[in-house]
């Protein structure tokens, strides 16, 4: 029998684990298998890859390998889960970057033997680098923005979307000039090849800088989408079908959390894709001022809370940032052995990336059969005793429903029907999208101010005193 | 039908197949999911490897060697950020 029908039934395993661990990923209660089972898949092509290429020289190899393992390993232990979008967003980059490493490796290979190329060759191997080098510095410039290291305002210029579309064009132009369909003047092959990873190293960075710190969530999704597809265009370069097919499912997985996260913030999927959205900041004019709202302390709020039969608690990323979950978990179980029925209500976008807020939960020993999305909780709400909202603001603004305001649309969660709503909170300031909050204005609505952690700890002890 | 359109038939059906199961994955894991997808487009390591075992020159050999680290970068961090996610994941 013919060993290369062997490792091609090695692959062919190695890509059904990879589906059957994503498939156990539908559930809380598999997906810590599913994961494993992918990590299996990914060992298993590693291992059939080495044994089936008669590899030269191992050092390199092996070096590659001990050092990117070490790193990795070392980040995934240290790293907080508050970080965790600016993990995935570098780890992205580097799984863009080899991408695009692989498919220029490819290109200075074959100009090396002098060989002609191959139409088909050629355009995988321009998609390949241009997606991947894309990825690799949109990852970065998102990781600097959500790390604080470059501010998190969108950065614009004039003519900026032209520019973008002429870059881009002139990068397609290079690439169909690699693949022979015109003559390049004098150039060599390899200096045309640079200048295009350079224009699409620069794309990268323009279509990120122009998105503002708040939507990252939905560019970190798409650019794990975009490393999916580099991964499959490397495919096509090296002819290896494991690549492709893994390449698909990641691509496939990064656009359905965009196509989520949009839909959560009111987004259009191509605002995104090029790089034009986030850019008028809405300096709305804040109305507030004259209105009164009633004002409670811990207290007052522990009586309300504790004497309520059932609780529904939105967190929000306030919340993360004051570093309180784990005091809310101890007032939530608190409440809880007086018997009131406790729930979570997480909206899509409470973290900094898809599901966020539920690790952070998780993370403070919250049971994940206590979180409900927007979807499964929306109704429960106008049955609901008592609210609370700690460190949330837009997603619960019910000004979504009036079709001329900035945030029309946007789906929230709808405490305003809830008998009442206890909002924590610094101030009385605006969220993200700048407007005011009549929620906070309405009858059934009680303000406690202060800092999440404080507050919250003051809460447990009245609680208990209740 | 050459290799590159037999590639396309495999991308095209994988990526239904990859949305039909993502689709299902409820809000609560997709962070994880997330971590955990990112860790498989460190794939390209395969790429990677296939490269460098092939290199026939330094520079071909450098570029492989690069890209293997980053992608293993990828691929441990990855699975491992995403399994110490999971394993706090705990019902009531």
């Amino acid at each position: 029998m013919d060993l290369s029908f062997l490792f091609d039934l090695t692959y062919l395993v190695s890509a059904t684990l990879f589906v059957v661990g994503l498939k156990r990923l539908q559930s809380p209660a598999t997906a810590r298998q599913g994961n494993a089972l992918a990590a299996l898949a990914m060992l298993i092509a590693i291992v059939a890859t080495l044994v089936e290429n008669d590899v030269l020289s191992w050092t390199g190899i092996l070096i590659g390998m001990a050092v990117g393992s070490l790193i990795g390993g070392l980040a995934a232990r240290m790293v907080k889960m508050t970080d965790m979008p600016q993990m995935v967003g570098i780890f992205n980059a580097f799984g863009g970057g080899a991408s695009a490493l692989v498919a220029a490796a490819e290109f200075v290979r074959i100009q090396q033997m002098g060989a002609p190329m191959a139409t088909g060759t050629s355009l995988s191997i321009g998609l390949g680098s241009l997606i991947g080098a894309v990825t690799f510095t949109g990852s970065f410039v998102a990781f600097g923005k959500l790390q604080g290291l470059i501010g998190g305002n969108p950065i614009t210029f004039p003519l900026q979307k032209t520019f973008n579309a002429l870059l881009f064009l002139a990068a397609l132009a290079l690439g169909a000039g690699l693949s022979g369909a015109f003559a390049l003047g004098g150039l060599t092959p390899l200096t045309v090849f640079t200048v295009f990873i350079g224009i699409s190293l620069l794309l990268g960075v323009l279509l990120v800088i122009p998105i503002g710190g708040a939507d990252m969530p939905v560019v970190i999704s798409l650019l794990n989408s975009y490393s999916g597809l580099a991964a499959a265009a490397a495919g096509f370069v090296v002819g290896n079908m494991v690549l492709i097919i893994s390449g698909a499912l990641v691509g496939a997985a990064g656009l359905i959390l965009t196509i989520a996260m949009c839909k959560a913030m009111n987004r259009s999927l191509a605002n995104v894709a090029f790089g034009t959205f986030g850019g008028e900041s809405t300096t709305a004019q804040v109305a507030s001022g004259e209105k009164p709202v009633r004002s409670i302390d811990a207290e007052q709020a522990a009586m309300v809370l504790a004497y309520a039969q059932s609780v529904v608690v939105v967190p929000g990323y306030g919340l993360a940032v004051a570093q309180a979950q784990h005091e809310l978990r101890k007032v939530m179980e608190q409440l809880e052995e007086r018997g009131v029925d406790v729930k979570y209500a997480i909206h899509p976008v409470a973290g900094r990336m898809p599901g966020h807020m539920n690790v952070l939960l998780a993370e403070a020993d919250v049971p994940y059969d206590k979180l409900f999305d927007l979807d499964e909780i929306n109704d429960d709400f106008q049955r609901t005793d008592v609210v609370l909202v700690v460190g949330a603001n837009d997603v619960v603004n019910p000004e979504s429903r009036n079709p001329q305001s900035v945030i029309a649309g946007m789906p929230i969660l709808d405490v305003d029907r809830a008998k009442n709503c206890i909002v924590m909170k610094r101030s009385l300031s605006p969220g993200f999208a700048g407007i005011d909050n009549p929620l906070f204005y309405l009858d059934g609505t009680m303000m406690f101010f202060g800092d999440a952690k404080v507050s919250m700890s003051d809460l447990a002890r009245e609680v208990r005193e209740a | 039908m050459g290799e590159m359109v037999v590639g396309l038939y495999v991308f095209v059906l994988a990526a239904l197949a990859g949305s039909e199961v993502i689709s299902k994955v409820p809000p609560t894991l997709h962070t994880p999911l997330m971590s955990g997808a990112n860790a498989i487009s460190g794939i390209a390591v395969i790429g990677a490897l296939v490269i460098s075992a092939q290199a026939n020159t330094p520079m071909v050999q450098i570029l492989g060697v690069v890209a293997i680290t980053m992608a293993m970068i990828n691929v441990v961090g990855g699975f491992m950020v995403t399994d110490r996610m999971l394993q706090m994941f705990k019902k009531k």
